[in-house]
């Protein structure tokens, strides 16, 4: 089972993209769940957000504690919450950011990859300035630097989850899968 | 067809395919998805039916009790505080013998206002005479609506279907979604012998004297009873049309378990993953999901438990005062027959995560412990 842990704050669309991300492995034949850790809910308040995979049923209804994978929407959140909790040695970390990386905790310990999803959302017209929305950018990121998922079934996935702009969020997934910069 | 949806949203997907006729709701979170859909169903015409909205829950049960009496399938959704605000309305549609069905969604009780799952809200309408079956996969929950109405029209009583706040309802997982015309074949139209008719005014909800509502108690228990074998036999013809079936209970590796975890709700699955771990490690254990609680199915539980040589009931509910509410019916299902000791476990209030090492920790308390308590173990409450 692949147990992927999501990190971002309310409005960045942290809950959706851990559904995308399950809806695609699900395209590709697996068994999927997602769900979001619900707190109290408020633009800018850190949230997660949960995606299992298996070749089976997933029969465990709880939160992941020890996540293979991690996905953070926000970077300023590896300063402030302990995101790498539990994560498992040689784990994918991907961050949407702007900055280049240089915390050798992250880099040495797991697999780091970034993406400039707030840029990507922008170039495509999706959210605001202040507040871009970047879920389908970092799926697209996601499956670009792990390769765990095809981006057939990401595209798949938009197409089916994503209510309006349905071609932009395509394109941004696209271009953050061929954009994904790996760092370790 | 097979999608990704919601726990919720496979509520709304049973709804629309057993064609209910009214709907009637008010929201609350954790339940409005299954309402909202709903309505956007009524909306767009995917769903012959009329929408009331009301004030509040205790007008929604009202209006599904007007919409059954009139001879119509009536159908509506709630949750904790909204299901308590009903309590009412629940007897009501009980005494007058009306087919309702409700989907509660379990969310703790305030206060402290709490959005979390556990099972004291559905619990506390024990007595109210509604059917109570507990859910633990949105296959299941999606495939259990057409279900309860049909055993409910059978036996002209209302049945809620009880699912987990989040850990299914905001949960997307697999769902094959149902179709009217798939349903058609196992759920026939409503049309129930006595109904309001404006062209033959009758009176409903009279006044009964003593020597009339002894026997109409009567008839709902006998009803309750009968219940057990109407829900297996419409389990089998589902069964048949989808090839899918859930029993009353579910037993999982039991019969040469020494202990049994006896659970409910999506705790059961989680419980299974870590059955088949300790099985791994050599440990006798099994584990029973009670998926109807009203109905209580005595002998089904009788007859899987009397084999073991303890049984762990782990309770996501509390009656304060006395123990864990499932535990209190395993306990009576067991007395006078066996003297296999019966541990309580509460865990999970107000949405504490069930883990697989919170119910480890129950097994393995339950097996080495020489002295559990027998009636009470809180699992990791802050003292």
């Amino acid at each position: 089972m692949i147990e992927i842990r999501t990190h971002g704050r309310g409005g960045q669309g942290s809950v959706i993209a851990s559904e995308i991300l399950a809806d695609a492995f699900f395209h590709e034949g697996k068994f999927v769940q997602a769900f979001p850790a619900f707190g109290v809910e408020r633009r800018g308040a850190p949230v997660m957000a949960f995606t299992r995979v298996s070749d089976s049923e997933v029969r465990e209804r709880c939160q992941i504690y020890e996540p293979d994978h991690l996905i953070v929407l926000d970077p300023v959140l590896i300063e402030t919450v302990n995101i790498t909790e539990g994560l498992k040695e040689g784990g994918w970390i991907i961050i949407n950011t702007n900055k280049p990386v240089e915390n050798s905790n992250l880099t040495s310990r797991f697999h780091v990859a970034i993406v400039d999803a707030n840029r990507i959302a922008l170039d495509h017209g999706l959210g605001s300035r202040s507040a871009p929305i970047v879920n389908t950018s970092i799926v697209g990121a996601f499956a670009g630097a792990t390769k765990l998922v095809g981006i057939e079934a990401v595209k798949k996935a938009i197409d089916g989850f994503v209510p309006l702009k349905k071609e932009h969020n395509i394109q941004a997934a696209v271009d953050a899968y061929n954009g994904v910069q790996i760092v370790s | 067809m097979k999608k990704v949806i919601m726990g919720n949203h496979a509520v709304s997907y049973g709804v629309r395919a057993s064609e209910a006729q009214v709907i009637s709701a008010y929201p609350i979170t954790p339940q409005t998805h299954i309402v909202e859909l709903l309505s956007e169903m009524c909306g767009n015409g995917e769903i012959n039916a009329k929408f009331i909205k009301v004030e509040s829950e205790h007008s929604a049960m009202a209006a599904c009790i007007g919409a059954s009496a009139a001879g119509t399938r009536a159908f509506t959704a709630t949750s904790s505080q909204g299901l308590l605000l009903m309590h009412e309305m629940l007897h009501w549609a009980v005494g007058a013998r009306l087919p309702i069905v409700l989907a509660n969604v379990n969310r703790a009780v305030g206060p402290p206002w709490s959005i979390w799952t556990d099972q004291n809200d559905s619990l506390s309408q024990r007595d109210v005479g509604w059917f109570q079956i507990y859910c633990e996969s949105n296959q299941e929950t999606q495939d259990t609506v057409p279900q309860a109405f049909k055993i409910a029209e059978q036996l002209q009583m209302p049945v809620m279907l009880v699912l987990d706040a989040f850990f299914l309802s905001h949960t997307y997982e697999i769902v094959d979604i149902i179709e009217k015309e798939q349903v058609r074949k196992f759920l026939p139209p409503y049309n129930p012998e006595i109904k309001i008719d404006t062209k033959d005014p009758h009176s409903f909800g009279n006044l009964a004297g003593p020597d009339m509502y002894m026997e109409l108690r009567y008839m709902i228990q006998e009803a309750m009873e009968k219940g057990l074998d109407v829900i297996k036999k419409v389990d089998d013809e589902f069964r048949e049309v989808f090839g899918r079936g859930y029993g009353l209970i579910e037993p999982y590796r039991c019969d040469d378990a020494e202990i049994i975890l006896v659970t409910s709700g999506t705790v059961a699955s989680t419980t299974r993953a870590v059955i088949d771990a300790m099985r791994g490690e050599g440990v006798a254990i099994g584990a029973l999901k009670i998926r109807v609680f009203r109905p209580f199915p005595f002998e089904e539980i009788f007859a899987v438990l009397s084999k073991a040589k303890k049984v762990a009931v782990i309770d996501r509910n509390i009656s304060f005062g006395c123990h864990g509410i499932f535990f209190q019916e395993i306990k009576s299902a067991l007395y006078g027959r066996t003297d296999i000791p019966v541990l309580g476990y509460i865990a999970g209030l107000g949405g504490r995560d069930v883990t697989p090492g919170v119910i480890r920790e129950i097994a393995e308390n339950a097996i080495s412990n020489k002295n559990p308590e027998r009636y009470i173990n809180w699992i990791g409450v802050k003292r």
